[in-house]
């Protein structure tokens, strides 16, 4: 039995969904040793190596790391969106589309009924960047009509559609859900006469259009100032209890991480470097990645303009993965001959939570 | 004094120096074409009689939100923009004030090595059909440096200099991660021996890990090579980090100036206060990034009476709707635009003080 079978195993437990303190004991999520691979010609990236992760229904869980560790990937993934020359390469995306039924969204076709009517209707996404992801041809009120209209005839092959302008009705209710004013004027506004809040919230309006079970909020907060971050975040939390909806919320800033998120999982290259509760996260972490990541925040050293800690080298280039831990040359308490030839599994480091580190369990625990 | 307290290290110098650049009462205003005959209709007062100076060997911080004129200041300050008024006081190598803000291009031509800019995109502002010698020696070839071996020779000293190895000289910007890339920029802006470097969100594109290496960098290459920054950021940890005083700006105006231990503390004005906590502590038992302000930044071509900021303000009062504050001293040292600057006691969010608790 392989490390990452023992992970999933561990995972699987019933007694672990009861300690993450989540109200239902069956995950909403399983992502088991996922990888997604790019086939290029230079060679393959490998982008997502490994990944397990559950959700929890009604749980905000934060994915961390820094640009090129497979977070938006593996994202894109549990929406069968990756696209060629990408592909899932190996591993399960258990999905609950409702209680008793669980479909493993690894092995649906991408263009398929299936997959269409769980993309956007039961998980949907918020892009990185809104002015990217709406037509700037179409008002924002067409596009999320659409999406409606689209969804309600998958739902209810055989009733009624939908008319026009009932969905414009629930998209007006849906704006001011999601605090835009003058929903109604704004619904013929084309997104790029929006500013980067109001263009945030429309996206977020169409993404909770289908009430999805699960929602991914990929950096919804980079592209925008702090002040309307705080607003997004705040809309963001108030919907998931509105609705009792699943969160996966992805970012790089540890500032919204820290304030968000319930569950942190930390990636690094594809993989999970350590994953536990927030607040282990931030005042225990044990994986020296984790670690070194909350040292290097700047302006939180006693003193002000002293050298910060820094993790050294960066990040290798993806045809140059390194082998054994993908974390050890740039680690300070790697140990040769361990570190750099064996890749150490995801396991228990302390209660609820876990580190793939040879720091805290045997060179036996490989994946 | 708190900020010696804090055991800063440049204190005593910069409490003495000189000021290297006056900004005063400038202005940037943007016309608001319509139409065919492109008739006038309207002005963007992008930035509305600023005021600050920046003494030699400090840093001084441009905050604030997208739009706030920020951006327009500094380049006004390269003089990539012409100011619609006002001064912008430089003082010379050779210790004579210009007046850049009226030069004509062949006279700032001798002056333009001595201010330079560092870009925040590492990946645009690279040209990536030029080598490492040829982006960084640019500056040099353009100031009159003509002998190759002589420039490949200064530029090898630059890289040196950054962090990176001389070899890498004859490689494409395109072979380097956004990290090295901002060093090459950097290296690239210290070319010409500049006094002044104005670095417009310098690290905002660079992850955590790569982005606490290249502050290193600026904090070690201000030291060594005695520089002085125009750091215009809005990640108010990074500000913190590095700047001796902060300026905050809103719709084109300063709103609050002051050390930066000060501003964090103590803010004297409801927009700083606002802005710092909206910010989210990387801290999960501090509370934070939850107050959001209300409403939008106002249109600079059509900015509210009174107060700018009296619209999305909780501490309104009558007065802030008709009078328009001055940009006043509220304590030694700082200038706060606020009408109950003195009255109101505002909670700051200091990242530093709370290292420091236990």
């Amino acid at each position: 039995m392989t490390g990452s079978d023992l992970t999933s195993k561990r995972l699987d437990d019933a007694a672990r969904a009861e300690m993450s303190g989540s109200e239902s004991l069956t995950p909403l999520l399983s992502v088991r040793d996922l990888r997604v691979s790019f086939f290029l010609e230079e060679g393959v990236v490998r982008a997502v190596d490994g990944l397990s992760f559950d959700v929890f229904p009604g749980q905000v869980l934060g994915v961390v790391g820094e640009s090129g560790c497979g977070k938006s990937v593996a994202m894109r993934a549990i929406l069968q969106l990756v696209e060629p020359p990408g592909r899932i390469v190996s591993g399960q995306i258990l999905f609950r589309p409702a209680d008793d039924t669980t479909v493993d969204l690894a092995q649906l076709a991408p263009r398929g009924a299936p997959m269409r009517a769980i993309r956007g209707a039961q998980i949907a996404l918020i892009p990185q960047e809104p002015m990217a992801a709406f037509s700037p041809v179409h008002t924002v009120g067409d596009q999320i009509v659409e999406a409606i209209r689209l969804h309600w005839r998958q739902w209810r092959p055989d009733g009624p559609s939908l008319t026009r302008a009932d969905a414009r009705q629930i998209t007006t209710e849906l704006f001011r859900d999601v605090g835009i004013s003058m929903p109604a004027e704004r619904l013929d506004a084309y997104s790029w006469q929006l500013s980067g809040g109001l263009r945030q919230r429309a996206m977020i309006a169409m993404a909770l259009s289908c009430k999805p079970r699960l929602l991914i909020a990929d950096e919804p907060t980079t592209a925008i100032d702090v002040t309307t971050q705080a607003q997004v975040l705040n809309l963001v939390r108030e919907l998931q209890r509105k609705y009792r909806m699943s969160v996966i919320f992805i970012t790089h800033d540890l500032g919204v991480i820290a304030q968000i998120a319930r569950e942190v999982v930390v990636m690094y290259l594809g993989r999970v470097m350590e994953q536990g509760p927030v607040d282990a996260i931030f005042h225990g972490a044990k994986h020296p990645y984790t670690r070194a990541l909350l040292r290097s925040i700047p302006g939180l050293q006693v003193t002000p303009r002293v050298p910060l800690p820094i993790v050294t080298g960066s990040i290798p280039h993806p045809f140059n993965r390194p082998r054994g831990c993908p974390f050890h040359p740039r680690c300070v308490e790697a140990v040769a001959g361990v570190c750099d030839v064996r890749v150490p599994a995801l396991r228990p480091v302390a209660d609820h939570q876990l580190a793939s580190c040879f720091l805290y369990h045997d060179v036996e625990a490989t994946s | 004094m708190t900020r010696r307290a804090e055991g800063h290290p440049l204190d005593s110098r910069s409490a003495q120096a000189e000021p290297l650049l006056e900004v005063a009462h400038l202005r940037k205003f943007f016309p608001v074409q319509k139409g065919f005959s492109r008739r006038v209709v309207a002005e963007v007062r992008a930035v509305d009689d600023v005021s600050f100076e920046v003494r030699e060997g400090e840093t001084l911080g441009l905050v604030g939100e997208s739009g706030c004129g920020k951006t327009t200041t500094a380049r006004c300050v390269l003089r990539a923009l012409t100011p619609t008024s006002g001064q912008i006081l430089f003082r010379t190598r050779e210790g004579a004030i210009v007046d850049l803000a009226r030069l004509s291009r062949r006279e700032l031509r001798p002056l333009r090595p001595q201010i330079q800019m560092v870009f925040q995109d590492p990946f645009g502002s690279l040209n990536p059909r030029m080598t490492l010698l040829d982006n960084v020696g640019e500056p040099l070839l353009v100031n009159g440096l003509r002998d190759r071996r002589a420039r490949r020779d200064r530029v090898a000293e630059l890289l040196r200099l950054v962090g990176m190895r001389p070899e890498y000289m004859y490689r494409f910007p395109h072979a380097f991660s956004g990290g090295q890339r901002q060093r090459i920029g950097i290296a690239r802006a210290l070319a010409t021996e500049p006094r002044l470097v104005v670095a417009d969100e310098p690290v905002s594109a660079l992850d955590v890990s790569v982005q606490a290496q290249v502050l290193n960098l600026l904090l070690e290459l201000q030291q060594r090579l005695r520089l002085t920054y125009l750091f215009v950021a809005h990640d108010l940890g990074v500000v913190r980090h590095i700047c001796d005083r902060v300026a905050v700006m809103y719709v084109g105006q300063l709103v609050e100036m002051a050390p930066a231990a000060a501003v964090f503390s103590r803010p004297r004005h409801p927009y700083t206060a606002a802005l710092m906590k909206a910010v989210p502590f990387p801290d999960p038992r501090v509370p934070s990034g939850n107050v959001a302000l209300q409403g939008e930044v106002p249109n600079p071509a059509n900015p509210p009476s009174g107060c700018y900021f009296h619209p999305r303000c909780p501490f309104v009062v009558d007065v802030c709707r008709t009078d328009r504050p001055e940009l006043r001293q509220v304590a030694p040292g700082h200038l706060a635009r606020c009408h109950r600057a003195d009255e109101l006691m505002l909670d700051g969010v200091d990242p530093v003080a709370m290292a420091a608790r236990p």
